[in-house]
């Protein structure tokens, strides 16, 4: 099982580059254009859809009946968000979401997923020993909530619907949106509480 | 296949390490693989996305668990141009300047006989358990679910059978369904009796539950 020494990525990567430009079955345009598609892509979109459900309870409806609709409304569309689906947290469940078998993410809403959200060690473990995961992570959960890991390896996409946290009923939308991190998104992280944290 | 990729469940692994304000991409090489990967199906349309997933799960699983997420996608996307008779693997390694690792062929008979499901046969509340099946090809039903008894959630709409289309076996497109699984069902007396585990399956991975 060891490995041979390879070339370095950075040269097998030119490699493929330069053989598919020389024989003209892409362009230096394409590869441009292909390489900057993921910066539309980020986790601030998601979070202004969920500042948005907060303060818009019709629009809330609409995500959680038609979640790819409800994105695509507010301009978040394209690859990996053919079918989204927004979870909703309660005070009683938990969700959080993982790819076992690659690394399928909602890109249009989260972006292209971090490097935690790809490792064998999230894909591995977090289906088996949830609570333990997201404990070593920084999220504990009382023993009272339940734990909804959600399994995306076929073509669903998913998008957790935080709640919103108390003492932001002043909040603008866009201050709302800044209270979102990607983390929150996929449900290994609650919302800091903006009013213990001005404690 | 019950390959390196299906991860689900494993043990061994340690913790998960969190990069803060992490960049969508840490080098630029990184970037060009991802156009690559999207370029080889989008301009040249040289295999479909499950041809280019199952191309993945084909690597050397050493050299899997020790590649980067970007080299994965490298290796898979350039396993399959070669493979199609885009590139040749000596003029990739004469390029790179030395061994260029690709994946490994597809297994001579990648497919189970599953019986196409095109009309939904399954409703919210429905009981369903996933047929014990193993190919040695593409398949998208994780390996820890498979045999166990679920509770369907939702029926989602139709997607092209990831198998078949792997694997130029007969198209067709059918329902999938987010499954339910209990965490003490899955692995007994390990986690909290109010855990559990949602699979989104296509139809043809279930059967009724009372069969």
């Amino acid at each position: 099982m060891k490995q041979p020494d390879i070339a370095p990525i950075e040269q097998r990567t030119e490699a493929v580059k330069d053989a598919l430009l020389d024989k003209g079955l892409i362009t230096g345009a394409d590869i441009e254009r292909f390489a900057h598609m993921p910066e539309d892509w980020k986790p601030e979109n998601g979070a202004k859809v969920v500042a948005r459900a907060w303060t818009d309870p019709a629009y809330k409806q609409r995500l959680l009946d038609d979640a790819t609709s409800a994105c695509a409304e507010l301009g978040y569309q394209g690859p990996q968000g053919e079918y989204i689906v927004a979870l909703e947290e309660t005070p009683e469940r938990h969700n959080v979401i993982v790819c076992t078998q690659c690394s399928c993410t909602a890109w249009p809403v989260l972006g292209l997923p971090p490097d935690w959200y790809k490792s064998p060690e999230y894909r591995a473990r977090v289906v088996r020993e949830p609570r333990r995961v997201l404990s070593e992570m920084g999220l504990q959960l009382s023993e009272d909530v339940a734990v909804r890991v959600w399994e995306t390896s076929a073509e669903t996409r998913y998008m957790v619907l935080p709640q919103r946290p108390p003492g932001t009923e002043h909040y603008t939308e866009e201050a709302l949106a800044a209270l979102v991190s990607r983390e929150v998104l996929i449900g290994v992280a609650m919302i800091e509480n903006p009013a213990e944290k001005s404690e | 296949m019950d390959g390196i990729h299906d991860l689900g469940g494993m043990q061994g692994f340690g913790e998960v390490s969190v990069e803060a304000d992490e960049p969508i991409f840490h080098e630029p090489w990184q970037a060009t693989a991802f156009a690559l990967m999207f370029a080889s199906q989008v301009v040249i349309r040289s295999h479909n996305v499950d041809e280019y997933r199952h191309s993945i799960e084909r690597m050397n699983p050493a050299h899997y668990l020790q590649a980067d997420y970007y080299e994965r996608v490298l290796t898979g996307t350039a396993s399959l141009l070669v493979e199609k008779g885009h590139l040749s693997a000596a003029d990739l390694a004469a390029r790179a300047g030395g061994p260029f690792p690709l994946s490994r062929p597809v297994a001579p008979s990648p497919m189970v006989d599953l019986a196409p499901q095109l009309e939904p046969r399954f409703n919210v509340g429905d009981r369903v358990r996933v047929l014990p099946i193993a190919p040695a090809g593409h398949v998208r039903a994780p390996r820890f679910c498979r045999g166990h008894l679920g509770t369907v959630l939702h029926r989602a709409p139709k997607f092209s059978f990831p198998d078949a289309a792997a694997h130029d076996g007969p198209r067709r497109k059918e329902h999938t369904y987010h499954v339910e699984f209990a965490a003490q069902d899955l692995w007994p007396g390990e986690g909290a009796s109010n855990d559990s585990v949602v699979v989104d399956l296509w139809d043809s991975y279930l059967e009724p539950a009372n069969r």
